[in-house]
């Protein structure tokens, strides 16, 4: 067996397996299905990067059998950059939940919300986990329609898991939205497959895509990834979605779900369309440049702490679109900075958003209140998680250390040497807006006149989580390198 | 010939982590773990100032120090320690020494001592980096992280003013700190290094045929630098931030933030542009045109204030001129002058606003109007005040002096005699401004209410106010009266300028 | 017009209705049912594409994946009114209330 095999198996069936035993809702049981998917994951993520590092991109077809009927795995410098993102994130993010969902031994109470919160959200994270790590490494594209379903179900359950009303409608409304997204990208492939008779991204690669009906099913699929992405102006559901959630669904929802969607665009762009038409990829870019203006705009104007990380989100995501049209950068050749730089972007934010959602997981939960005024001088009483969120804000503005401001250091420079000049005033504008939302929370959390004096003392190991993520963001900032060699390693290029 | 100590690529490192370890310890103590809070911030201010000294004794016998980190692929984290990294570097550590010192004794009852002295100690952190950066990515780094870490101390008291306060420093900073990114990246992308280099590494030739290209890069990054070092019109943060406790003042206006400023246009002229080209630019009129302008615009605001911090703030806003002014004409007594007034300013600075710090905590005394009798009541403190006050005039024997003096018989060596009457003007209007505030000190009787008083009836205030002022204020005397000494700032600042690696 | 041109071009129709009805009707049993036509619509795409290869020799590809579609389709269609009701149970009526709107801040 080789690593590739070993590893791409414990990366989707490690989370999977421990989902089904996570299903038994006994507090022991959780504990242990937590811990093993948590470890499948890191696992395999290390196994894949020292793979992929000495060997070079791999593949793994599933019980020996090859496309098309088969399932194929398929591993490269890019899908592994994810992989451990996502392992990082999501062991931080099960630690977390551990304590969040209250003393798993009362869960004889399993009827009340809080219970059902505790029951459900170890076996739907651990399910989405395994679905994550599925879209990271498929190699065809009927399988990314399944692993995105899945997804996408998962996620939208999670959000109902929160006990309010607008939870339980945002959920409903996320479930409708990603479910025509999936739709429209399922439109896409079965049109490819009438055109070539091929699902492999490989063999469609190959096959050079060209025509009406490849450009239908190329902009059908944007569009779907699209919604699931909340690209702007499709944004509409995520806030309430991303905000209602529980805060270690938050976080996982805005640092990792949708980067799923991402990734799918990204490798049906470049891998498969080798980079479609640079009208197509200025359209996205304008979208992004939209999204960081709008989405920004509204996290200033919102008065509920989690509603405005999820705007930030939104506009953050924008960020990760303005890499599509400095990637080929007027030349036609891949602009290695853009490559880079957006991917940084994307990991730091990954790493960062996720930080910052614990830490007002942990901020709400200490007041027991959402709305900005309430966490007035928290600064004073839950320090560490004040740092986290500062530290994530930092990363996520691109100041420096932080793998934020290398990411746009890179990107900023990809513009200038093509010569976008209104690209330059985006990245450069967009960090600015960032911190205008940041400090916003910042200064309500410093004011020290109304520090709270009675507030439910939050346990560590929620405020280690979210520190523990930010700290990762800003040691990023230094260890740019790694980052960048392995994400040499791979097939997203393939021209 | 002597020989070093310590050959050591890694002393540079070293130097920044012993704060930036502290810092970070500090982060996660307890509110009440007060000794070991101490402990850490002392071990780490000493343990600096052993390192610093070290590589000065090897950079004097000839040796120099680097160290990188790659970082990304052709761009590195890179710490070096030559001569005129090591100016910054030991007047920082030395002050942060004694600020730390002071802060200990100022901050006493004040709330979450902790956070303020784990950034305090994050920005001399990023305060020597921004020193030793080898090139312009290093410094960039260091220097946005100035601008985050400073930020919790400006508005550390949370009260509205502060809060304002932080807001205006914030948009100030991270406003020219955007533009100082582009630049860098640009100038990256432009010349095809980052790295800092004696006499520049910008192409004459290059900036011939696009002069247009390059006016705008200097431009983004003479901003960028502009905004900290305070130059007019960008000077606006600088009076405001004022409200900050007297330790994060001392260290906005002598050892950090401004100082950082004015070390990224030298760096900016001379290790980057280089000056012959900066001045082939025309650039040099520029900066010297606003310098003087800075000079004599923030001196009159100075005679207008009657809050003693604001005059000071005003004061800081014009003496920091002094350096860009120096360093940006094209004559060695001239650069020797601005170089050395890095230094000198530093401590004089200091003084006062230990000094103005050291008042308002004893006695309550805000304005210079209610100074009457105070220096009856506290003699070392003014005796601190009135040395560091007739330094910033530039009587010798004090620091200032030297600088000024310098400054003169460089302006005349650059060719742009006009500068002097500027430094005198500035002479007149600093006495203008100084002397009414010793006269009222000295000369006036008791006219205010003074608080605490009853608390603490014995002369002056806590000693360990008092002594960090009159270290630094014997040390401005000390570097003016001995300037001629091997170990005067004075001598060291020749010693770039003959070395060239300015 | 080939028969595969026909089917795809049916499917596609199938689709947009679909996608209509999502959009207009209120009611989330038909915003679920709306969904299913959606997927249908694709599926007949999917099942005429054999067509294009050899007549007469099946191709199972597109088979097994309308399977798993259907699979899916089912799955999805169970959670999508398992919490449809309970959107029902708590506002009192089985459609989405207005969307919060961007400009309004509270959540």
């Amino acid at each position: 067996m080789t690593p590739f095999e070993l590893w791409t198996s414990v990366a989707v069936f490690g989370p999977l397996l421990a989902a089904v035993l996570a299903l038994s809702g006994r507090p022991r049981i959780l504990r242990i299905a937590l811990a093993t998917g948590s470890a499948s994951a890191l696992a395999a993520a290390l196994g894949l990067w020292g793979a992929v590092t000495h060997e070079g991109p791999g593949r793994h077809l599933l019980g020996g059998w090859g496309q098309p009927l088969g399932i194929e795995l398929w591993v490269d410098g890019f899908a592994t950059a994810m992989l451990l993102v996502t392992a990082v994130v999501g062991s931080a993010i099960s630690l977390y939940s551990l304590s969040y969902f209250g003393d798993l031994s009362e869960l004889s109470v399993r009827e009340s919300p809080a219970g059902r919160g505790a029951r459900y959200f170890a076996p739907l994270w651990l399910l989405l986990w395994s679905a994550l790590n599925g879209i990271y490494l498929s190699a065809d594209l009927f399988n990314l329609y399944v692993m995105l379903e899945i997804l996408g179900l998962a996620a939208a359950a999670i959000v109902t898991l929160a006990v309010t009303t607008q939870a339980t409608v945002a959920g409903m409304r996320y479930l409708i939205v990603s479910l025509v997204g999936s739709l429209f990208f399922l439109l896409g492939v079965a049109l490819l497959y009438v055109e070539y008779g091929v699902l492999s991204l490989e063999a469609l690669a190959a096959a050079e895509p060209a025509g009406p009906a490849a450009a239908i099913a190329l902009v059908s699929m944007t569009v779907g990834m699209a919604m699931k992405t909340a690209l702007f102006p499709f944004h509409a559901w995520l806030p309430p979605a991303h905000a209602g959630a529980p805060a270690p669904g938050s976080a996982l929802l805005s640092a990792l779900v949708v980067k799923g969607s991402f990734f799918i665009l990204v490798r049906l762009w470049f891998a498969v369309y080798g980079g479609g038409t640079e009208g197509g990829l200025f359209v996205l870019g304008l979208l992004g440049a939209g999204a960081i203006l709008w989405g920004s705009l509204l996290a200033l104007r919102q008065t509920s702490l989690k509603r405005l990380i999820a705007y930030s989100t939104v506009a953050q995501l924008g960020y990760l679109f303005v890499m599509f049209p400095l990637l080929l950068g007027g030349s036609g050749e891949v602009n290695a900075d853009a490559w880079s730089g957006g991917m940084l972007l994307l990991l730091s934010h990954a790493l960062a958003k996720a930080a910052m959602f614990l830490a007002a997981g942990n901020m709400s939960y200490a007041v027991a209140e959402d709305s900005l005024p309430a966490i007035s001088g928290i600064a004073h009483r839950l320090p560490v998680s004040f740092f986290a969120f500062g530290l994530g804000g930092l990363s996520l503005a691109g100041l420096p250390p932080s793998a934020g401001f290398l990411g746009k250091w890179l990107l900023l420079r990809s513009a200038i040497e093509s010569g976008a000049w209104g690209w330059v005033v985006v990245i450069a504008g967009g960090g600015l807006l960032t911190l205008g939302y940041v400090i916003l929370v910042l200064r309500y959390a410093l004011d020290r006149k109304d520090a709270p004096d009675d507030y439910r003392p939050v346990p560590r190991r929620m405020e280690g989580a979210a520190i523990l993520l930010a700290l990762v963001a800003v040691v990023l900032g230094v260890r740019g390198v790694e980052v960048v060699a392995l994400l040499q390693q791979g097939a997203v290029f393939p021209w | 010939m002597v020989t070093p100590l310590v050959t050591w690529d890694a002393l540079p490192l070293l130097v920044v982590l012993s704060s930036f370890v502290p810092g970070i310890a500090i982060m996660f103590l307890r509110e009440e773990q007060e000794a070991l809070r101490t402990t850490l911030n002392l071990v780490g201010a000493l343990a600096k100032l052993v390192f610093v000294s070290l590589m000065l004794q090897g950079v004097a016998a000839g040796a120099s120090y680097e160290w990188a980190l790659e970082v990304l692929p052709g761009l590195s984290l890179t710490l070096e320690g030559d001569a005129l990294a090591l100016l910054f570097v030991t007047l920082s550590a030395a002050l942060w020494l004694v600020t730390t010192l002071y802060a200990i004794g100022y901050m006493q009852g004040h709330e979450n001592r902790t956070r303020f002295f784990s950034f305090f100690s994050l920005c001399v952190t990023a305060t020597t980096g921004i020193a030793m950066a080898g090139d312009l990515f290093t410094f960039v780094l260091f220097y946005e992280a100035l601008t985050w870490a400073t930020y919790p101390l400006v508005v550390h008291s949370g009260t509205p003013e502060a809060v304002r306060a932080g807001r205006s420093y914030l948009a100030y900073t991270l406003g020219a700190g955007t533009l100082l990114v582009v630049g860098a990246v640009w100038f990256q992308v432009t010349v095809g290094t980052v790295n800092f280099s004696p006499g520049g590494v910008v192409d004459a030739m290059a900036v011939d045929a696009e002069p247009l290209r390059y006016g705008i890069l200097f431009f983004l990054l003479f901003v960028g630098m502009g905004v900290k070092s305070a130059f007019f019109p960008l000077h606006g943060w600088l009076p405001t931030a004022m409200v900050a406790p007297a330790p994060v003042s001392a260290l906005l206006h002598a050892v950090a933030v401004v100082k950082a400023g004015a070390f990224g246009i030298i760096r900016l002229v001379h290790s980057l542009f280089g000056i012959e080209v900066t001045w082939q630019m025309g650039a040099t009129t520029v900066i010297v045109a606003v310098a003087s302008f800075t000079i004599i615009y923030a001196s009159i605001r100075a005679l207008a204030q009657d809050d003693l911090k604001r005059i000071l703030a005003f004061s800081t806003v014009s003496q920091l001129s002094y350096i860009a002014l120096g360093v940006a004409l094209l004559d060695p007594m001239a650069q020797v002058g601005g170089l050395v007034h890095l230094v000198h300013q530093g401590l004089m600075k200091i003084t006062l606003f230990f000094c103005a710090g050291l008042i308002t905590e004893t006695l309550g005394v805000k304005t210079v109007s209610a100074m009457g009798g105070v220096a009856r009541r506290m003699p070392l403190t003014m005796a601190a005040f009135t040395i560091g006050a007739l330094g910033m005039i530039g009587l010798p024997p004090v620091a200032g002096f030297i600088s000024k003096w310098y400054l003169g018989i460089g302006s005349l060596g650059a060719g742009v005699p006009w500068v002097i009457p500027v430094l005198l003007a500035s002479s007149l209007l600093n006495a203008a401004y100084f002397l009414p505030i010793l006269r009222t000190a000295y000369f006036d009787d008791r006219n205010a209410e003074w608080s605490g008083e009853e608390a603490r009836r014995g002369l002056e205030g806590d000693w360990r106010l008092v002594w960090p002022a009159v270290v630094t204020a014997a040390l401005s005397l000390g570097v003016g009266l001995f300037a001629a000494s091997d170990l005067s700032p004075l001598s060291w600042a020749i010693l770039i300028v003959e070395r060239g690696v300015l | 017009m080939t028969s595969l041109d026909l089917y795809t071009v049916a499917g596609a129709l199938i689709f947009a209705l679909g996608l209509h009805a999502v959009l207009v009707r209120g009611h989330l049993f038909w915003k679920v049912l709306a969904i299913n036509v959606m997927g249908t619509g694709i599926f007949l795409v999917l099942l005429a594409a054999p067509a294009r290869s050899t007549p007469g020799v099946a191709d199972p590809v597109p088979q097994a994946m309308v399977l798993t579609g259907i699979v899916v389709a089912v799955a999805a269609t169970a959670l999508a009114l398992g919490v449809a009701l309970r959107v029902t149970a708590r506002t009192g009526a089985p459609f989405l209330p207005d969307p919060d709107d961007d400009r309004e801040g509270g959540g």
